[in-house]
């Protein structure tokens, strides 16, 4: 296990920010935080980080407690929100920095410098000014400046919330390939989850400062511990699991769980109707109960039949 | 802890003196019952009260064009509104004096608000320049006329910076020094210039301490009232919005601009009157001022020329620079540092900075004449002594410049750095330094012109042997014969000059909207 953190719990003054928090990152993998904002992830990072002392608890690397290391010797590179890069350095200038710290000679710098350029698909960028960057390559440089002295693991709190949704979609597939090709052992802050799911091999949960499940994204996905998850992750109804033909105790559906389809077992009647970016999304309501389903175009106040999409079924617990 | 034993030293220590020596010799009890003495005190507030009131009204529309308007020559506006507040307060006496011979109320709280316009047009406008415009955008889209726009919006959310500019100005009037001896003369006198005649002229030491406490005690409760104050605006400031762009004026808004232009015109005024009396005397244009700057002045008036007085002046301005720089820069660190940690200590420290900047530069001098007899060496006769002084009334001033903008450097932007590998140190050195560069050398410039205007505490304490300029000018002045006062008005020609150069330079170099000057 490269990272590993024991019941760390960081309060400020009376309120706890994070309690009792336990997690391992092995070497190589990307895990993602993924909550609510407010939720004490970002607090969690930056405590890894060395910016936040933890109340009690221990961050460990490699089995060795890290409470005495500051922040500068930890060697884990962090990645901002908003990028902050050095607005008085060339482009180049903010990824060398690193390698500078570490004394690395100039010629290999210059040489791992253009190499990063390329790797984030910013090549030809070397002598610009971070102030004249869009806030997609400011980030990639971000992302470049953070990997240049090859930290022992990546910290990223929220890389991608900052830009608008197209890019945020285009980046999000490259920091995944970026970060499989580098093998780079990293954690993700995000509030996003198709984000998340994207990135990670594994997901963390976190809900007013606790960890509350930790899984491969298809698990946390399809099965989520309880039902406020279930709610954070796109269900909005709750039904028993016999609603929907699963011999399970309860079940959480997301708009996707019910499909307009002549063919389908269940009858409703459109109560409201919107378009989304690739379906329609209606209110229909069956036996009384209101529920959201996706499907082909239907006028408000037709009677529609429906089929159950057990893709979009979450099984709580 | 290097600024604190500084102020203590050559700050705390003298001033404490002066009040031991105003107690102990009961000469407060028979001061504060005398009535001339309220007369004193009333004058001092009156004059200072008109003065801040002409200030603020004249500053406002300029703190507008500066913050909000974007037209042709705003630089200039900028350079001419700042020249005259670091103009040699002699300089200023002068200058009005050219338009009003006889000096008088009305030239002295002119003069004073002269000076603080700046304040005003600096302090205000930095802030309006960060409120955000689409809270007036929001009124007026609900109804609102403009007047009532910036009445009940606008107005609201820059009284603190108001009423911080406020009270620093109100302190600079009520301790002015320079202006009042040179245009009140006998008849005019207020606490300040009260001390210098006591202490230079009658040697009454027990009534000028006595007197020095009881400004002592009016300033500390005018700098309290402002501290309060600017903790507001830094509230106010911490919710402000990206820095927006400043539009071309339109419709109403031209009859401010228009003011603006005005008061700009009136503080050019003197200026130009000046230089235009340095060159004129009774048979017509003449450069005779200017080369008796060569000579020690009508029968030897002087025990030096004017240019090693003038050189005496760059010199030591220098020295005081450097010692408030590294004193100035390394408090506005702690106190930041301080500030992260949210210790209330910062605070304190902040007030006890501003302190010198308004007690008068003549208790400070008095204060030193009394205490520096007690230090090793021969340090009342040491030629370091008006460097100090003049370090102690420029150090506020460059915490006040560099501490906004260290403070605004983001502190995730220094975090990340730290991730990155860099020391604590190296923190300092790769991020804040190059941020506040800039600033750094506009501050020194900055005190740099202030140093070599100063004139209450030099008075007191340059050696006759070696003045600084505006000591020999008000020199100059006090001695009769049309050579003497050509020379005069000629070396404040000069001292212009170079502080005109100084600040246009500074105007350069300056980092949008950082400090408060």
């Amino acid at each position: 296990m490269a990272l590993e953190l024991d019941s760390i719990t960081v309060r400020y003054g009376q309120t706890a920010a994070v309690s009792d928090v336990s997690l391992t990152v092995a070497d190589g993998e990307v895990v993602a935080l993924l909550g609510p904002s407010g939720c004490g992830k970002s607090t969690l990072l930056r405590t890894i980080a060395g910016l936040e002392k933890p109340s009690a608890g221990s961050v460990r690397w490699d089995g060795a407690d890290l409470a005495g290391v500051p922040v500068h010797r930890r060697e884990f590179g962090l990645v901002f929100q908003d990028g902050q890069l050095f607005p008085h350095r060339s482009v180049a200038g903010n990824v060398a920095f690193g390698l500078r710290m570490k004394k690395v000679e100039r010629e290999s710098r210059d040489k791992r410098v253009l190499s990063l350029l390329e790797l984030v698909g910013l090549e030809g960028y070397a002598d610009r000014r971070v102030t004249q960057l869009s806030g997609g390559e400011q980030q990639r440089v971000a992302l470049a400046r953070a990997l240049a002295p090859s930290p022992r693991l990546l910290l990223l709190d929220e890389p991608l919330s900052a830009l608008d949704r197209a890019l945020r979609e285009q980046l999000a597939v490259d920091l995944a390939r970026l970060l499989r090709e580098a093998q780079t052992t990293a954690l993700v802050v995000t509030h996003d989850h198709d984000e998340a799911f994207t990135l990670a091999d594994r997901v963390a949960i976190m809900s007013r400062g606790r960890i509350v499940q930790v899984g491969p994204p298809a698990e946390v996905w399809s099965s989520p511990v309880d039902v406020e998850t279930a709610k954070f992750l796109g269900c909005n109804k709750f039904v028993p699991g016999s609603f929907v033909g699963l011999d399970v105790g309860r079940v959480g559906l997301r708009a996707t769980a019910l499909r307009v389809d002549p063919a389908g077992a269940l009858e409703g009647v459109v109560l409201e109707r919107v378009h989304r970016r690739d379906h329609v999304r209606l209110l229909v309501e069956i036996d009384g109960e209101e529920y959201e389903a996706v499907g082909p175009m239907s006028e408000i106040g037709d009677r529609v039949r429906l089929e159950i999409d057990l893709d979009g079924v979450a099984r709580i617990g | 802890m290097l600024p604190l034993a500084f102020l203590g030293l050559f700050f705390a220590w003298p001033v404490l003196a002066i009040i031991t020596l105003g107690l102990r010799e009961g000469g407060v009890t028979t001061v504060l019952f005398a009535a001339d003495t309220w007369e004193l005190v009333g004058f001092t507030l009156g004059q200072a009260l008109a003065s801040t009131v002409v200030a603020v009204v004249a500053g406002l529309p300029v703190a507008f064009v500066l913050a909000r308007c974007r037209i042709r020559g705003l630089g200039l506006v900028r350079a001419a509104v700042m020249v005259p507040f670091v103009l040699p307060t002699v300089v200023v006496g002068l200058a009005f004096r050219t338009f009003w011979p006889d000096g008088g109320v009305l030239p002295i709280v002119l003069a004073n608000a002269f000076f603080n316009v700046a304040v005003v047009a600096r302090t205000v406008g930095g802030l309006w320049a960060h409120t955000d415009r689409r809270a007036e955008d929001a009124a007026r889209a609900l109804g609102a006329s403009r007047p009532r726009a910036f009445l009940s919006v606008v107005l609201p959310a820059l009284a603190p910076a108001i009423g911080s500019a406020a009270a620093v100005v109100f302190l600079f009037c009520a301790t002015s020094f320079g202006v009042v001896l040179v245009l009140g003369g006998s008849r005019y006198r207020t606490l300040e210039t009260e001390i210098y005649l006591r202490t230079v002229e009658l040697f009454d030491l027990s009534g000028a301490a006595a007197l020095s406490l009881l400004q002592f005690v009016a300033v500390l409760a005018v700098l309290v009232l402002g501290a309060l104050a600017r903790r507001r605006r830094e509230t106010a400031l911490a919710l402000r919005d990206r820095e927006e762009l400043a539009r071309r004026p339109s419709g109403g808004e031209w009859y401010v601009v228009l003011a603006a232009f005005a008061v700009v015109v009136a503080l050019l005024t003197p200026v130009v009157g000046l230089v235009t009396r340095s060159l004129s005397t009774r048979d017509g244009w003449s450069f005779a001022g200017y080369v008796a700057l060569t000579t020690r002045g009508d029968r030897g008036t002087l025990a030096v020329t004017g240019i090693d007085a003038a050189l005496n002046s760059v010199r030591t301005a220098f020295d005081a620079t450097l010692v408030a720089l590294v004193v100035g820069v390394f408090s506005a660190v702690v106190l930041v540092g301080l500030r992260r940690s949210g210790s209330r200590i910062a605070e304190v420290l902040d007030t006890a900075l501003m302190l010198p900047l308004g007690v008068s530069a003549v208790t400070v001098g008095f204060g030193y004449l009394v205490t520096m007899d007690a230090l090793p060496g021969d340090f009342r006769t040491s030629p370091l002594l008006v460097p100090l002084a003049q370090a102690l009334v420029v150090t506020p001033l460059i915490v006040r410049m560099v501490l906004p903008v260290l403070r605004a450097v983001d502190e995730r932007l220094r975090q990340a750095a730290a991730t990155l590998g860099a020391s604590p140190l190296r923190v300092w050195r790769e991020v804040d330094l190059p941020l506040v560069g800039r600033s750094l050398v506009a501050a020194a410039g900055f005190g740099y012109v202030v140093a070599l205007g100063e004139f209450g505490a030099t008075s007191f304490l340059a050696r006759p042997d070696a003045p600084t300029l505006p000591v020999v000018i008000a020199r100059l002045m006090s001695r009769p014969g049309e050579l003497n006062s050509q020379m005069a008005y000629a070396a404040c020609a000069l001292l212009m000059v170079v502080t005109v150069g100084c600040v246009l330079l500074i105007e350069r170099l300056r980092v949008p909207s950082s400090g408060e000057f």
